[in-house]
């Protein structure tokens, strides 16, 4: 009996792997297929393009037909919540800079937004698997991540600050060494405390909030996050500071599937469009009071 | 081909690329300890609540001391409390409320972690060992008393033997589930084997190789575990079959 179960649930880890495997492969071959599916019907493609124009109406169609999303008709956005003022919930809504941002793209691509909250350091991944079409999420823009997805042009400048409680003895970046360090996984900053002070100094946190929870308590000496959630954290919470020195300072885009350069192109004139009619600079100010 | 030539990448950035393979080392260690000690904590825990409670069911009503009884409403709200919540909430409770002045060394986390998880294993314990003396016939209990022994020496020479024969596979469900659970560390930053895995996925963007390698690596120690228990139950089992 033990033998028979033993045979058979080795059959099923192998058909299990052999799934996996086969998966994938069968994808392979699939893109490749279309690829030489595409290469042969291109010409029945420009002949049909060429009748088409023909029609007044058809143009339109083609427009709204150009970007792929991972649901008809939908701009599926992954975020972390709780990084304000860039997306932070106020009732049961994800609002903030890259919320406004994404509505404002959507409605120029003639799409619904849609926004879906997941840890911050999952969107990447999400993004690359066809989860989700676009990553906007106060992203810097950093080689590692450029390896497997693509980024739009920046729309905002983000700058990496330390928070510390008002009696702190760390005056700037370079006392750090030796202290414990909060961070939200998967951020810049997170990567950089790690390359400047060590594995075992950093504690990751799933988001920005509960590292400046920790902080509160005493359990790590400082945070190390992105300058915009900082002022909040510090605006809603007693006895914490920004320091004076900028740990680092970098460029926010939107993350988008290498395989779908098509919506990357259209994000782009989009954005580039609300940039130039001062939308974008419209919604930052909304957010960002200056002090 | 592409296909293996993204494992091999994967592979490479996973576990060789800045020695990666060390956030699963120290990752397994620290899931080890924290399964470990919350296990001894959670069987003490356990077999205490167990006998209390037992002990109170058990006696006619008009036996009953007003120490036992006092006892058993403890008892009786520690299972509610532990197994009405989830064991994330019960983790974040401990260490951002109750222990909230705790620093975030790894010796502080792994502290916490053993705590949460020994309470909350000894009330799932608490009630398999309860099951496992409750299933002992009535008359054991009479026929050592009436033999002479003692209500404890009943208990542990007559009673206890048997109900453990017969908790065995429960018990080693709970061994399992513990072992896996204690993955929901990641929350309050203890980098255990799981979050190795994460960490590893936000430094390279691989997700497929780390949590792959990951669930192979719980496997491997959750089958370890089952073929240690089922050598205990085939050793309890040998007197059955004269």
């Amino acid at each position: 009996m033990k033998k028979l179960a033993a045979v058979l649930l080795a059959g099923v880890m192998c058909l299990s792997l052999a799934a996996c495997g086969s998966d994938s492969a069968d994808e392979a071959v699939t893109s490749d297929a279309e690829a030489a599916v595409e290469e042969t019907t291109e010409d029945a493609e420009a002949a049909e393009d060429a009748a088409a124009e023909d029609t007044e109406g058809a143009e339109a169609d083609a427009a709204a037909g150009e970007v792929t999303t991972v649901t008809e008709g939908v701009l599926t956005m992954g975020t972390n919540a709780a990084f304000p003022p860039y997306e932070y919930y106020e009732g049961d809504e994800i609002v903030g800079i890259d919320a406004e941002i994404a509505q404002a793209l959507a409605e120029k691509l003639g799409l619904t937004l849609e926004i879906v909250d997941m840890d911050f350091n999952s969107i990447v991944t999400a993004v690359q698997s066809g989860k989700i079409d676009v990553g906007i999420a106060g992203m810097t823009v950093d080689p590692d991540r450029q390896k497997n997805v693509d980024f739009t042009d920046s729309y905002a400048t983000g700058v990496q600050v330390i928070i510390v409680s008002e009696d702190s003895e760390i005056a700037s970046a370079d006392d750090l060494e030796g202290k414990l360090i909060g961070v939200q996984e998967g951020t810049t900053g997170h990567q950089y405390c790690m390359d400047d002070y060590g594995d075992e100094s950093v504690i990751p946190y799933t988001n920005g909030a509960t590292a400046v929870q920790a902080l509160l308590d005493g359990k790590v000496d400082c945070v190390v996050i992105d300058e915009q959630p900082a002022l909040s954290f510090v605006e809603a919470n007693e006895g914490l500071k920004i320091l004076e020195t900028e740990y680092v300072v970098e460029d926010y885009a939107i993350a988008v599937s290498k395989d779908n350069p098509a919506l990357r192109d259209a994000i782009n004139t989009a954005l580039n469009e609300l940039i130039d009619d001062g939308t974008v600079q419209g919604i930052l100010d909304k957010y960002i009071t200056a002090e | 081909m592409e296909f293996i030539e993204e494992l091999k990448l994967g592979l490479y950035q996973t576990f060789i690329l800045d020695n990666n393979y060390q956030y699963f080392l120290k990752g397994i260690g620290i899931t080890l300890l924290v399964t470990v000690f919350a296990l001894i904590l959670g069987m003490i825990l356990g077999v205490l609540v167990a006998i209390i409670r037992s002990a109170h069911d058990q006696q006619p009503e008009k036996k009953k001391g007003i120490v036992l009884r006092i006892l058993n409403g403890i008892c009786k709200v520690y299972l509610t409390v532990i197994r009405g919540t989830p064991m994330l909430v019960q983790l974040l409770i401990m260490w951002f409320v109750i222990w909230a002045s705790a620093r975030s060394t790894d010796a502080n986390m792994i502290r916490c972690a053993i705590l949460s998880f020994g309470i909350n294993s000894g009330a799932y314990v608490a009630e398999i060992v309860r099951s496992g003396i409750m299933s002992i016939d009535k008359g054991q209990m009479e026929a050592g008393r009436s033999l002479g022994l003692n209500y404890a020496a009943t208990m542990r020479f007559v009673i206890i033997p048997q109900a453990i024969k017969n908790i065995l596979p429960a018990l080693g469900n709970e061994l399992i589930t513990l072992l896996k659970e204690t993955s929901v560390v990641t929350v309050i930053g203890l980098k255990d084997l799981t979050k190795g895995a994460m960490i590893i996925q936000s430094k390279t963007y691989q997700a497929f190789v780390p949590y792959i390698a990951i669930a192979v690596i719980y496997l491997v120690m959750v089958l370890f575990l089952s073929w240690v228990l089922g050598k205990l139950e085939r050793r309890m089992r040998q007197s059955d079959l004269r």
